[in-house]
């Protein structure tokens, strides 16, 4: 159970201040599956990054609580909370001069996975694994397969709360549709395992059992997909529909 | 062997005992065990320290290794070792140095290796220095290392020297004919107060020579590191210079990379960069549970590997 009370980031600009988020309230009960939507810039990977513990203290002020089982999380370090179970991957990865595919994926596992533990983790995210597995995580990545090596790396950790950063960016057709199949599986097979995925993809929203729709650094509307989905196919910010038709574009 | 030389023998030649194979191993200046092959000897000099190695030709899927030991502190010597590298020949070479410095006086090792690659010989040579020792003495090492490559002959050669070396001054050169490839890989650690230059010369002769060099280094605490990897393009060649390095606390490092063709169909490509760890490799492998020492002792190990 993820429990977010008044929750407020704010940052200084050249305007003076900004505020990035504005009173989050917000309760996920374990096991959901919960997909985050709205315009570039309206802080869904700010509140995904203060619920990791992401945030570095000279970036702005966090103020407010953030529960995680019962547990305050406020003073807590992103390993402390990735130990207590939660996990987010990056919109944008970073990626690694020397290490291997397989270097990384051990690492998330807490252990040296065998061959077909690597083969299984990354046919999951669409990946043919005999090409990957001794790939150094470097520049020669596309950015469509940094991002799904950055999934697989939430695959391969024990973790009960998984928070995925637009995972759709720069994925190719096919690779999506395989992506979907592993939500659905995830969701189906792990019942204590919350899911939250930030994405503009109808086909992901269509999957989760409640949307939240975030709008200038506040939750602006909640519900389910047949309540929100039609909200968000009319709404238009600035004149421009933000909602993804296709996967690459 | 001691404890302290088996421990030695691991780090520079990953060595439980003593090997198969060709081997010599040198300790203190001394020979401590040699082993020659058929195909494989192994001759003392005579007009100066070192040793002769002589390859047949045509000897494929046999290595030797000639690892140096020192544990006496106070020690320094000039060693001269020439490989004979028979045509057709495929052979790993295992060099390397470890010094165990538990007094005060200076330890050192230097070091001239010679090789005369034969036509289409292909050679692995691995190079690896380390030191320890809880005495003040320093340890010193300055390998020289001189390729002469004949027509379609093939070097792959890794350096690596991850701790303990307080002063290094490497020297590689080679001289590579027609259809001849190059791939040197060098990887480097400083710590403490060390300091390491590596200065590089290969040049590119005969047509169609190739040449990559990957250089990666990490310098720590108030190491100072400088970097001078040299490729000359005389014909149609390809010579490719990458050199990377992650700078941690108060460490200095210079990279001067130097690409230079003589011949309109050489092509040169040279890459370089100094840069810290990226915060965002960090918080990543912390988000995996990784404490921040965890994650950066990963980050270097998986770049250095
Ligand atoms: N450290 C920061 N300093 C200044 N502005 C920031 C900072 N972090 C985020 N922002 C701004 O906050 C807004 C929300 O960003 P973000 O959470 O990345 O949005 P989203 O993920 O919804 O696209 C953006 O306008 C972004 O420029
Ligand atoms: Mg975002």
């Amino acid at each position: 159970m993820l429990e977010i009370r008044n929750l407020n980031y704010t940052v200084k600009d050249e305007r003076g201040k900004a505020d990035i988020l504005k009173n989050i309230n917000l309760d996920i009960e374990a096991g959901k599956f919960v997909v985050i939507t709205g315009p570039n810039g309206s802080g869904k990977t700010s509140l995904a990054k203060a619920i990791m513990g992401l945030i570095p203290g000279e970036s702005g002020e966090i103020t407010g609580s953030i529960k995680y089982n019962g547990q305050e999380l406020t003073g807590l370090g992103v390993t402390g909370r990735a130990r207590l179970g939660i996990s987010y991957g990056f919109q944008q990865p970073p990626r690694f001069k020397g290490m291997q595919v397989t270097d990384l994926l051990s690492i998330a596992a807490g252990k040296i996975l065998k061959r077909d533990e690597h083969c299984a983790l990354l046919s999951q995210v669409g990946l043919c694994t005999d090409d990957y597995l001794k790939r150094e995580i470097d520049t020669s990545l596309s950015g469509g397969e940094l991002k799904r090596i950055e999934i697989a790396t939430l695959l391969a950790r024990d973790v009960s709360l998984m928070i995925f950063d637009e995972p759709e960016a720069g994925i190719d057709l096919w690779s999506f549709s395989k992506l979907t199949e592993t939500f659905k599986i995830i969701h189906k097979q792990k019942k204590e395992t919350t899911i939250i995925i930030i994405s503009h993809q109808e086909r992901i929203i269509k999957l989760a059992d409640e949307i939240i729709l975030v709008s200038a650094g506040a939750i602006t509307k909640r519900g389910s997909v047949e309540e929100v989905l039609p909200l968000i196919m009319n709404e238009t910010v600035s004149d421009c529909v933000y909602l993804g038709g296709a996967v690459n574009e | 062997m001691n404890d302290i030389e088996k421990n030695l023998l691991l780090q520079v030649a990953d060595l439980h005992d003593v090997p198969m194979g060709a081997y010599n191993i040198r300790e203190d200046g001394a020979l401590h065990s040699r082993q020659s092959t058929e195909s494989i000897e192994i001759i003392t000099k005579k007009d100066k320290p070192g040793i002769d190695i002589r390859i047949k030709p045509g000897t494929k899927n046999e290595s030797v290794h000639i690892p140096v030991l020192i544990t006496r502190t106070g020690y320094s010597e000039m060693v001269y070792n020439d490989f004979f590298i028979g045509e057709d020949s495929d052979v790993l070479i295992v060099a390397g140095c470890g010094i165990h410095n538990g007094g005060c006086e200076t330890s050192q090792h230097d070091g001239i290796h010679t090789f005369y690659l034969g036509k289409n010989a292909r050679i692995k040579y691995v190079e690896k220095h380390y030191g320890e020792g809880s005495g003040t003495g320093e340890r010193i090492m300055n390998p020289q290392t001189v390729v002469y490559m004949e027509e379609g002959s093939y070097i792959e050669m890794e350096t690596v020297q991850i701790k303990g070396v307080d002063s290094t001054k490497r020297h590689t050169k080679i001289e590579a004919a027609a259809g001849c490839e190059i791939l040197i890989t060098e990887k480097l650690m400083t710590h403490d107060k060390q300091t390491a230059v590596s200065e590089m010369d290969v040049l590119l002769e005969g047509e169609g020579s190739r040449a990559r060099v990957i250089s990666r280094s990490v310098a720590q605490d108030e190491s100072e590191q400088t970097f001078y990897p040299r490729v000359k393009g005389m014909s149609d060649c390809f010579g490719h210079v990458q050199c990377d390095s992650i700078i941690m606390h108060n460490a200095k490092v210079r990279s001067i990379p130097e690409i230079s063709a003589n011949h309109v169909n050489a092509q040169l490509i040279h890459e370089a960069a100094i840069g810290k760890i990226a915060g965002d490799q960090l918080l990543k492998l912390m988000t995996l549970g990784l404490s921040e020492e965890e994650a950066e002792e990963r980050i270097l190990s998986g770049f250095l590997k």
